[in-house]
């Protein structure tokens, strides 16, 4: 029983024995810093248990009682957790050396809240859940006050620890809630509970905690107060850390609790979800506008896109879910290769995070200006790139679920998106010229930020078979 | 030859990726080369896709040349073209080489111009050749980017503003047709044009926030594709980001606006709006009338008043093209016949009256009507060519411009005398911007001293025009080249829209 319970959660295992490890090493290591080693092994190491469980047989196999579960759209989740987090830690190699903060408990850090985030997409008990969310959480605050000599990034730490402690708290009385209408923290036992003819009153205003809980984790509006303030505080490698791994995790959470938990009761949650979506949305165009941080403008691009993809979770079905898992897997691909340029937005070697220093890049470097522009357009959601097609599937969803009214409103907030993406690519083409931004970039944040522009307009043939992948990995979820 | 269609559409592209990939440098010779190499990409395109006319038969009024592959799920990569379609796949491709040809002495970044442009052409094509409706809308709106660039990085003084106003009033429209698109989809299961096209929607009334719709679903995916077209055509009262783009695009850049980009709202209106919401299409056909009577004789004032050469014709523009919405929805033969005429001529002379603009541009880099006058002494070639198109234009017998104007309105008058009444009077109008323009600028003396040294056209510039007068004075004197072609298909449509009509009188009358 052990050994089936073991070979279940193996990658998260090895992932353990492997941070725990590097931890060990660190504080003994005498000679010289192993810091560079640690951090692209743990590289090395993501990528492999993201292909290790990306190449895991097809079905569903539980663990501990039925608490955790390995399932189609638990490795969906993984396998872009993993990739995404491998990429945001290859590129903060090089920015971490130059800004001299390249520490071996980044990398460790960086790895536990990924087997966090792991254990959150395939709980299935309101325990394991928590206990997921949390040693992702606190791993976060960690590396958002990393940089701890700066003013900035400290104050980052402190806001994401103390909000972050009160979305906790909030999701905890939920989940407690949940468990004494229900009398259980198994999702199977609560979905038994809400099946049981109408919600009762403890049950919904469980489900609306642990709703608010997570909508804070995903930066979804009303709940994203902190987003600004610690994506432009926390040491930009950190930003792109933010941006990717996590809040794919938090979504896919959201997936999972709401399909497997509270499945029965769609009609209850739907317009949470849609509220926290159309709020989102707009919240994330309108707000952005007056932006000139580039580093700001990223938060509210990605509360933005949180709300399109909590769209695809609100239509409550399997092409919901679906579509959200396409959307998170393209979100986290541009953000990558966003992410990998902003790191190298740097003059006299200081980062620079005002957009106009951007002016007429494209005639400084017209490869990465055209890269970044292809990226842009894809955020903002132009066909033929990709981008597009994330938000095509949960306005699908969203049309199918007969909530034609959020589908017009992801619409129409797309169009004033629209404005601040457009505004950067007029910066880089058509602006005033600014002083020329550092010409050096490492090979690594070239290949993430032209592979990622790449795959957004080959992404058009196919989508990388995502599509499929998608609909098999949601229809694990919605039986 | 089963794959000539996307052979066309993608060939521009395909010379686009080579540009960007193999040519290196910012010298002279590099610029010679792209030129070139984007000129020829364009012909080679333009004689392709003379097979496509040549095997085009005009009898069927099916698709024809259909290629069909699997694409996304659910979703095909279906191309095609019809008798309404392969007009617009020619026009695009015949104009293509002109516009390259007319930015012959374009300076900064030309391998960059060439890529966008040679973008545009694919993604304009594709618009016309697609025949699934999310491939539809991929091609449709990708537009959007090098037309965004072409007006930001080449354009004038206020290409900002323009720009911007260009992309986001023309997105707008567009996602709302997307959420159109997925409602067809749910209701239809398919995204397949054709097959849509044969899908009877929903007309039944229903009521929306309490106002009661009559024509139902049909009526309300109406709306949000004639969001879409309509800023595009455009139509008043949208048609404002027009001006601004005209005014501040490159000289090629407003002929592609112009002669191509605009077609596709008409083409749209014709490809989903008649076909797939007949009823809707009836339902507001009054309402299409009476904004298209008021961007004839409204913008048709407005341009008398321009003091810029671009604007003026670009209000024009849109007064043209308000023959053409009020074509197409009196919904009978000689209207849409009119109307898809008219869209063709426009291509022609509207693309024509903006390389003349340029033409005099690049000499004295003004467009200010007010800095010319007296052309006619120094440059009798232009004047005459000049000529020419303003009485195009205006729709003078003989030219391409009366043929369609005249369609339209005979195919409205059996419809809505009124209607057709008030949008003669824009016949008028458009002889009095027009002649007094010409009046403006190449009559009267030449006192201007910056005018006495100007030049008359050179022999690329020449031949630049040339097949634009070919086919201007062709179309006039016989329209049935055009008309032989279109007919059948046009025929099926509105046999199509009745047959609809017809079905959803029966059973509003059982209910």
């Amino acid at each position: 029983m052990l050994a089936h319970n073991l070979s279940v959660v193996a990658p998260e295992l090895v992932l353990a024995v492997f941070a725990m490890a590097a931890l060990m090493w660190g504080a003994y290591s005498r000679r010289r810093d192993p810091s560079s080693t640690i951090l692209w092994a743990s590289v090395a190491i993501l990528v492999l248990a993201g292909l290790f469980v990306g190449f895991q047989p097809e079905g569903a196999r539980t663990a501990f009682d039925d608490s955790f579960i390995s399932d189609g759209f638990a490795r969906f989740a993984k396998v872009v957790i993993l990739f995404g987090a491998a990429a945001a830690l290859a590129m903060s190699g090089e920015y971490l050396k130059r800004t001299e903060m390249l520490k071996f408990e980044y990398p460790v850090l960086i790895v536990f809240s990924v087997i966090g985030m792991m254990t959150m997409v395939s709980a299935m008990d309101l325990i394991v859940l928590y206990m997921g969310l949390e040693l992702q959480s606190l791993s976060l605050y960690v590396v958002a006050a990393f940089r701890r000599d700066s003013l900035r990034s400290t104050e980052a730490g402190l806001k994401y620890f103390v909000l972050g402690a009160l979305s906790s708290g909030l999701l905890l009385y939920g989940a407690s809630l949940t468990y004494g209408y229900s009398g259980t923290t198994a999702f199977a036992g609560i979905s038994q509970a809400v099946g049981e003819g109408p919600l009762s009153l403890g049950l919904i205003f469980g489900l609306v905690f642990l709703a608010a809980g997570i909508a804070f984790k995903v930066s979804a509006a009303p709940f994203h107060m902190w987003t600004p303030d610690v994506y432009e505080g926390s040491p930009t490698p950190v930003t792109a850390f933010f941006a990717t791994a996590p809040k794919a995790a938090a979504a896919a959470m959201f997936a999972r609790l709401l399909y497997d938990a509270f499945g029965g009761a769609v009609s209850e949650w739907q317009q949470i979800l849609a509220f926290l979506s159309v709020a989102s949305m707009f919240l994330g165009a309108v707000a952005a506008i007056g932006q000139r941080n580039i580093k700001r403008l990223m938060a509210y691009s990605s509360i933005g896109h949180m709300g399109y993809a909590l769209m695809g979770l609100a239509a409550g079905t399997e092409q919901g879910a679906q579509a959200l898992l396409i959307y998170i897997a393209i979100y986290v691909t541009m953000n990558v290769g966003v992410f990998a340029f902003i790191l190298n937005m740097q003059r006299d070697g200081k980062p620079v995070t005002d957009i106009g220093a951007l002016g007429l890049y494209s005639r400084v470097e017209p490869a990465r200006a055209a890269a970044l522009a292809v990226l842009l357009f894809s955020l903002a959601g132009v066909p033929p790139l990709v981008g597009f097609f994330g938000k095509f599937y949960v306005l699908m969803a969203a049309v199918d679920a007969g909530l034609i009214w959020l589908a017009v409103a992801g619409a129409v907030a797309s169009v004033i998106g629209a404005f601040y993406y457009l505004r950067i690519v007029y910066l880089m083409y058509f602006g005033e010229a600014a002083p020329p931004l550092e010409g050096a970039m490492p090979a690594m944040h070239w290949a993430l930020l032209g592979g990622s522009a790449l795959a957004m307009v080959l992404g058009v043939v196919n989508l990388f078979g995502v599509e499929t992948l998608a609909a098999s990995a949601a229809a694990t979820l919605v039986q | 030859m089963n794959s000539l269609l996307s052979l066309i559409t993608f060939l521009p592209l395909i010379g686009a990726v080579v540009l960007l990939l193999f040519l290196r440098g910012d010298d002279e010779a590099a610029a010679k080369n792209a030129k070139l190499l984007a000129l020829f990409t364009t012909s080679a395109t333009l004689v392709l896709s003379l097979f496509v006319l040549v095997g085009f038969d005009p009898g069927d009024t099916g698709f024809q040349f259909l290629e069909e592959r699997p694409w996304l799920g659910g979703l095909n990569y279906k191309m095609g073209v019809d008798g309404i379609s392969v007009l617009f796949v020619m026009l695009t491709t015949l104009l293509m080489p002109i516009v390259i040809g007319a930015s012959w002495h374009v300076e900064t970044r030309v391998k960059e111009y060439m890529i966008a442009f040679l973008m545009l052409e694919t993604l304009m094509l594709g618009v016309f050749c697609a025949l699934d409706l999310v491939l539809f809308y991929i091609f449709f709106e990708g537009g959007l980017i090098p037309m965004f660039l072409i007006i930001g990085i080449w354009g004038g003084k206020e290409r900002i503003y323009a720009s911007f106003k260009f992309f986001l009033y023309t997105f707008l429209g567009s996602v709302l047709m997307l959420v159109a698109m997925i409602a067809m989809y749910m209701q239809a299961g398919t995204t397949d044009i054709p097959k849509l096209m044969d899908f009877a929607f929903s007309s039944e009334t229903m009521s929306v926030l309490g106002i009661t719709v009559v024509g139902g679903a049909q009526t309300l995916m109406f709306l949000a594709f004639f969001a879409s077209f309509a800023v595009k055509m455009p139509m008043w009262p949208v048609h404002t980001w027009l001006p601004d783009a005209h005014v501040q695009a490159p000289t090629a850049g407003s002929v592609v606006l112009a002669a191509i980009l605009l077609k596709m709202g008409g083409y749209g209106f014709l490809r989903f709006s008649l076909p797939m919401f007949p009823v809707g299409s009836e339902v507001m056909q009054d309402f299409i009338f009476t904004l298209s009577v008021i961007a004839i004789v409204y913008t048709s004032l407005v341009a008398m008043m321009q003091e810029d050469m671009k604007k003026l014709i670009a209000y024009s523009s849109v007064a043209h093209m308000g023959f053409v919405t009020m074509g197409i929805f009196a919904l009978n033969r000689q209207g849409i016949d009119g109307a898809i005429f008219q869209m063709l001529s426009h291509g022609f002379i509207s693309g024509a009256l903006f390389l003349i603009v340029g033409v005099i541009y690049d000499r004295m880099h003004t467009r200010e009507i007010a800095a010319y006058g007296g052309l006619v002494v120094r440059m009798p070639v232009f004047a005459l060519i000049f000529m020419l198109f303003t009485m195009g234009n205006v729709g003078l017998p003989g030219t391409s411009g009366f043929v369609g104007e005249f369609l339209t309105l005979a195919g409205v008058y059996q419809v809505n005398t009124w209607v057709a009444f008030f949008a003669a009077t824009g016949v008028i109008f458009s002889a009095g911007y027009a002649l007094w323009l010409y009046r403006r600028v190449v009559f009267g003396d030449l006192i201007k001293e910056s005018l006495k040294t100007i030049r008359d056209m050179s022999r690329r510039e020449k031949l630049l025009f040339a097949p634009l007068v070919a086919f201007t004075l062709l179309l006039g004197v016989y329209p049935a080249v055009v008309l032989d072609v279109i007919g059948p298909s046009v025929a099926a449509l509105i046999d199509h829209s009745e047959t609809a009509l017809a079905a959803q009188a029966t059973t509003l009358a059982q209910n």
